[in-house]
Parts: C-alpha cells; sequence; structure tokens
C-alpha cells in the first residue's frame, strides 16, 4: 500500500472532506443479499460509484443494505433524497444506474420504467 | 454465482450482519499442491452447534424476510463441485470462520474474479467495521489492512470519502496484479 499517497491526498482535501462525510442529503442503497448479488449487484453499485464520481455529485452516499424479501426483482436499488418519497428500482443494471444518475440524481425525475414500488 | 470474489463478498455480509466489527478475508493460492484455500473470519456473535449444523443445510436462516438461506449453502455447492470441502466453525459471542479448500485447476472453478471490487464494496459500505485482506499466490503477498488506512486518515476523513475510494481501488487492483 502506498500510505505516503494516502497521507497526501488526506491533506490536499481535507476541507472538503469535513462536509461530506456528515450531511448526504441523497442515499443510493444497493441491496446486497445472496440474490442481489448473484443478479449483478455488485456491478451496479460499482457503476454508481463510477458514475457520481465522473459528475463530481457531491451529497451523495452510496452503501448498501441486506435481502429485503423481494428476490424476484433483483437487483434492487433504492433511492432517498430528503423530503421526498423513496423509491425503489428493480431488476437494475450498470447501464440503467447510469440513467438513474442523469435522469432522477441530476434532473429531478424519477425514471418511472425502473421504478418498482414507492414509500413514504 | 459467476466468481468466487462474489461468494466472498456474500459470506463477508453475514458476518456484517453478525455485528463483527473485525472480519479477515484471506485466499491462498497455491499451483504447486493445485489446492485454493479460503478463509473469512469474523469476530460476530457467533452461532450455536445447532445453527451451524443446518446453517450448510440450505432453507435455514433467522431472517424474517425470506425463510430460507441460501448464501452459505450455495458456497458449499460451488466448493464441492470442486473436489473441495467447506468446514465452518463458530463459537457464540466470539465469532465465526468459513473455511474453503478446492482443486484449484477444477474444470467447473468458478474464477476469483473482481475480487478488489468486493474488498472495496465492504469496506465503503461499512467505514465503520475494519478489513483486512490477505492474497497469497505462490511466494507473493499482497495486504490490505483497513485498520492502517483509518489510522492515517484520522477522524476527520471517512475511508468511504469518494477521494480516498479512487486510492483504495487503486491499491487494491495494483496488488493483485503484482501477484501474477
Ligand atoms: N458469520 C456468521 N455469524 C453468525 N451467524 C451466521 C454467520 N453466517 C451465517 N450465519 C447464520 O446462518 C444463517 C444462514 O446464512 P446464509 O446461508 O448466508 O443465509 P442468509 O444470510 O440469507 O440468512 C444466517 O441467517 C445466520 O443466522
Ligand atoms: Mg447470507
Amino acid at each position: 500500500m502506498n500510505l505516503e499517497e494516502l497521507r497526501k491526498l488526506k491533506e490536499k482535501a481535507q476541507a472538503d472532506l469535513k462536509v461530506r462525510a456528515e450531511s448526504a442529503k441523497i442515499k443510493i442503497i444497493v441491496g446486497m443479499g445472496t440474490c442481489g448479488i448473484a443478479a449483478g449487484a455488485r456491478p451496479v453499485m460499482q457503476a454508481f460509484l463510477e458514475e457520481v464520481e465522473r459528475r463530481n455529485l457531491k451529497d451523495v452516499l452510496i452503501t448498501q443494505s441486506g435481502c429485503k424479501g423481494i428476490c424476484a426483482m433483483e437487483p434492487v436499488v433504492d433511492v432517498e433524497i430528503e423530503g421526498e418519497k423513496s423509491i425503489t428500482y428493480g431488476y437494475m443494471t450498470p447501464e440503467k444506474a447510469k440513467k438513474v444518475i442523469a435522469e432522477h440524481i441530476v434532473n429531478g425525475t424519477p425514471v418511472s420504467e425502473y421504478i418498482v414500488s414507492t414509500q413514504g | 454465482m459467476e466468481e468466487l470474489s462474489l461468494h466472498i463478498l456474500d459470506i463477508a455480509e453475514n458476518s456484517i450482519k453478525a455485528n463483527a466489527s473485525f472480519v479477515t478475508i484471506e485466499i491462498i493460492e497455491d499451483i504447486d499442491t493445485d489446492k485454493m484455500e479460503i478463509e473469512i473470519t469474523d469476530n460476530g456473535f457467533g452461532m450455536s452447534d445447532k445453527m451451524i449444523e443446518k446453517a450448510l443445510s440450505p432453507f435455514f436462516s433467522t431472517r424474517t424476510t425470506r425463510k430460507i438461506g441460501l448464501g452459505l449453502p450455495l458456497f458449499k455447492d460451488t466448493v464441492e463441485a470442486c473436489e473441495g470441502s467447506i468446514k465452518l466453525t463458530s463459537e457464540i459471542n466470539r465469532g465465526t470462520k468459513v473455511y474453503a479448500s478446492l482443486r484449484h485447476s477444477h474444470i467447473d472453478r468458478p474464477p476469483l474474479g473482481e475480487i478488489a471490487d468486493t474488498i472495496l464494496m465492504l469496506v465503503i459500505s461499512y467505514p465503520d467495521r475494519d478489513f483486512l485482506y490477505r492474497h497469497k499466490k505462490g511466494n507473493r503477498e499482497f495486504t490490505f489492512d483497513t485498520r492502517e488506512i483509518k489510522e492515517i486518515l484520522g477522524t476527520e476523513v471517512s475511508i468511504n470519502h469518494p477521494e480516498v475510494r479512487s486510492w483504495l481501488l487503486e491499491t487494491l487492483k495494483s496488488g493483485e496484479k503484482e501477484l501474477n
């Protein structure tokens, strides 16, 4: 491990880092139960990470949850935006993940054709 | 599962659910003896002997969302299809170890696959847990320890920050590459 590089990286971005850790207004939660993993949840999460990074989106936390019992629709992804209903997308792929970032996260319009349920 | 690294991700998720604060993932590949070993150890709440027995057969789970467990039996199937065996040891309130040994050259053995992605997903999804990853291949060895990383980052900087994430992925990918 190149820990020297990590040290530099820490110093460089420290101010920005503080803001980010606590207050993510948008959460993207990928279901990582056995069925989710088998159906391709890992590359889906990878795609979300890459897309958020590429567009340099702040305030977005990408994380995972266990099985929610809707295995038939895996990979499943929840999008939770502060003050809005949370939305569950099903049958996700890396391609669909990119579209969700572009339309839902960036433009604020959920991608209705991928939605499997809405809560809250 | 198409990759062993996906099984590893799934098995490690069990450790997280068992409230483990420290998870060790070790892979040893030895071409000379034609053996591949995978060991996932945690310090979670463990399992009773009865549960250990049941856990390797399908349809057992303590989850309430779906009544059947899949992860361990699925891994067992994969391992046994490669002339391998799996061993589950656990102690209540001390932790659990899943050990698998399989024939490296077996035609049905799935590739290890993107193990860097598996480790990254775990590390950034559970920033409050620690992970030790070790991969030995012949006489080469790669070790990745989040405790070391967090010591440098301190309390101000989270390990799941995007800038750190790029470094993590880079580190994992290049560490894996150097084993070949
Ligand atoms: N590392 C672990 N620590 C404690 N309990 C575990 C661990 N791994 C598995 N178990 C127990 O075995 C059960 C079956 O595991 P698994 O086959 O992965 O199915 P699932 O995770 O879907 O329940 C789990 O529900 C849990 O009760
Ligand atoms: Mg499991």
